[in-house]
């Protein structure tokens, strides 16, 4: 044997040397990169004075920017694992709803509210990634069907029970509540207190809250977004698990034969996107202090195109939890940076398809160098 | 070999899919240490009969036991745990991800970083590089991505993948069809090599040679039937290749290629 196989050359004559900078361009993640560049630039430059910059300016995008964060994580590992949720904004109109139900009419605790609405949702999920693993339909149909059917009962129900769309008087319920702090809390009070005081943010100087730093601290939304994506990029890249759903969605029959438990992965993906819309419909139930019968609206599509921004591929197999953070910044930055220009709102649209386009197509160029696909 | 007992003995196994009988019945008993060559023409069945032993499909009748004992394998899963390895015809490899993350796929070793259990991806690169070294392909890099290996590369990475976990019972698809003469070599050698240690060698291939040159005992089957297992030495290699093509035409063919075949 050892006389068949010959000893190796330390160098191969047959790879050009390829420039370090060029070597960490090629990720895919670049075009999420380029993509945050070109807009921060860009508002930079036109709408630095609009107050987009200062201290509330800044929590004003992070925060947009985060909800788009927490949906778009579930979502790219789906989508990387092969599958698609299209029930995202349904599931997150219906887990406000519950939790108004469960929390105002039926007056539980908001904690017991929470934590049932968390386990309703997440089995929902569930359900969804087993229908589709069982009948082998695609997820686009599945989900599609969860969409109309989460959307019909957020509407059905506040309605036979407290005969309107929205139930509010959720901030009264929560008050003190240890797990509602948890979603609609702040972080870091003491800080923002010690920069205002320091003069490195604004404070109010009239009313009852003057002496306070305008920004009283960091929404726990933030904390959420920032908490799963570091989670979920450390599971992707760095565990056993993460090469599953790699595998899972490069090519199912594939990883079953290499004995990958791709069921397993892909329901337990759906489980994941069901939690982080549920976490997002939290959040935004603490802050707004009511549930909607229109909630999340549209809010599925938001999140796959943030992760198509961010390099994953719309097939499987392929992308990152970074790129689809950035990708959601990107989104977050500019919806809010229009806004702060005084740029007809509308406008948000053409310049997110320039974006879209743009990320997309250099991503593609990007993954075809990686991965050698022709 | 033979006062070995079997370490996997398939009983009676039938196939079916839908309308179609893809296996209609076949018995082997399949002996550690040694290279079992099932041969056959296309479409003969060998594939679907190594899927039921690799746990791909489970059988519509049949019995399969290994080590002597009822085996029932919910998925490929189970089979890869009993230390059954296989390469099959189609690779099974993901042509996104890189050779490392292939090799391991399914079998990801790992490291403790306090309580978290991570991927260990330096000791998944160093493994690659070295099984690959071995089978005489140098890689540019373990973090290259299947994709853009040729189909050789391609078919040597699943062999040595196979190799490195076939503890037990190691199941070969025609794995030399898209192989240079250099890796052909490699591979019979490796298989050579892998049978003294005692491990059992299920060797699909068209090619008369190769069956000939590593085989201990084979199979022919012939639409989904087996047509019966010769010791090496019982058979000669122009009756083997007559079986192979199910006996017919191929005198007839012969004679006007000149005997090349
Ligand atoms: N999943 C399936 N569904 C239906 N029919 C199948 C399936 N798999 C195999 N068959 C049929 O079973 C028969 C045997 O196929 P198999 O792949 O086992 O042949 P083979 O001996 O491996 O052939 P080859 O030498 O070409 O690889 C064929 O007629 C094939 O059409
Ligand atoms: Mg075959």
């Amino acid at each position: 044997m050892s006389d068949i196989a010959q000893t190796s050359p330390a160098t191969d004559e047959r790879v050009k040397d390829i420039s370090p900078l060029r070597k960490a361009l090629i990720r895919p993640e670049l075009g999420g990169i380029v993509g945050t560049i070109a807009v921060f630039t860009f508002f930079l430059l036109f709408a630095f004075d609009s107050g987009m910059f200062n201290a509330q300016g800044v929590i004003n995008w992070s925060v947009v920017s985060a909800q788009f964060v927490i949906i778009a994580v579930g979502a790219c590992l789906l989508m990387i694992a092969g599958e698609f949720d299209l029930s995202v904004g349904s599931m997150i109109g219906f887990a406000g709803m519950l939790i108004a139900i469960f929390g105002v009419t039926l007056g539980w605790p908001i904690w017991l509210a929470i934590i049932i609405t968390f386990v309703i949702c997440v089995a929902i999920g569930g359900l969804s990634g087993w229908i589709v693993i069982r009948t082998g339909l695609p997820s686009f149909i599945v989900t599609l069907a969860f969409l109309f059917i989460l959307r019909g009962f957020t509407i059905f129900l506040p309605q036979i029970i407290e005969r309107k769309t929205i139930i509010g008087g959720i901030k009264d319920a929560a008050e003190g509540d240890w797990l509602a702090s948890a979603f609609g809390g702040k972080v870091f009070g003491g800080l923002f207190q010690w920069m205002g005081d320091a003069g490195l943010i604004a404070t109010f100087t009239r009313g009852t809250r003057a002496g306070q730093p305008v920004v009283d601290g960091v929404p726990m939304l933030i904390i959420w977004a920032l908490v799963l994506m570091a989670l979920a990029h450390i599971l992707l890249t760095k565990t056993k698990f993460g090469n599953w759903i790699f595998a899972s969605g490069g090519d199912a029959e594939a990883a079953r034969n290499s004995g990958v438990p791709v069921n397993k992965v892909k329901i337990l993906m759906f489980m994941l996107t069901a939690f982080c819309a549920t976490v997002f419909a939290v959040c935004q139930v603490m802050e707004f202090g009511s549930a909607g019968a229109d909630r999340g609206l549209l809010k599925e599509f938001e999140a796959i195109i943030a992760v198509v921004i961010g390099g994953a591929l719309l097939t499987g197999g392929y992308g990152s939890v970074i790129g689809a953070a950035l990708g959601a910044l990107i989104f977050g930055v500019v919806q809010q940076g229009l806004f702060f220009a005084g740029v007809e709102s509308s406008l948000f649209r053409v310049f997110l398809g320039v974006i879209l386009l743009g990320a997309v197509i250099l991503n593609t160029y990007i993954r075809r160098i990686i991965t050698g696909e022709r | 070999m033979s006062e070995q007992s079997p370490i996997i003995q398939m009983q009676n196994i039938q196939k079916h899919f839908g309308s179609v009988i893809a296996l209609a019945g076949v018995s082997v008993d399949i002996f550690p240490g040694e290279c079992h060559c099932l041969l056959g023409d296309n479409g003969a069945g060998k594939s679907t009969f190594i899927k039921t032993m690799s746990g791909v499909h489970k059988p519509t009748h049949g019995e399969i036991l290994f080590e002597g004992q009822p085996m029932y394998f919910a998925d490929p899963r189970d089979a890869i745990s009993a230390g059954i390895a296989t390469v099959h015809q189609h690779l099974a490899m993901i042509p996104l991800m890189s050779v490392s993350r292939n090799f391991f796929m399914g079998n990801e070793p790992q490291k403790s970083l306090g309580p978290l259990k991570l991927f260990d991806h330096d000791y998944a690169n160093r493994v690659t590089m070295e099984e690959m070294r071995k089978m005489g392909i140098n890689l540019r890099g373990p973090d290259q991505a299947v994709g853009t290996l040729s189909g050789g590369e391609r078919q040597t990475v699943a062999i040595a993948r196979a190799v490195h976990f076939g503890a037990k019972v190691l199941i070969l698809d025609e794995p030399t069809s898209a192989l240079g003469v250099r890796q052909t070599a490699n591979v019979l050698a490796t298989i050579d090599k892998v049978r003294k240690q005692g491990i059992a060698v299920v060797f699909i291939t068209h090619n008369v040679r190769h069956a000939l040159a590593v085989g201990d005992r084979f199979t022919v089957l012939n639409r989904g039937k087996t047509l019966g297992t010769a010791k090496r030495g019982e058979i000669t290699p122009e009756e083997l290749q007559d079986l192979m093509a199910g006996g017919q035409e191929l005198v007839k063919l012969e004679s006007s290629l000149g005997g090349t075949v």
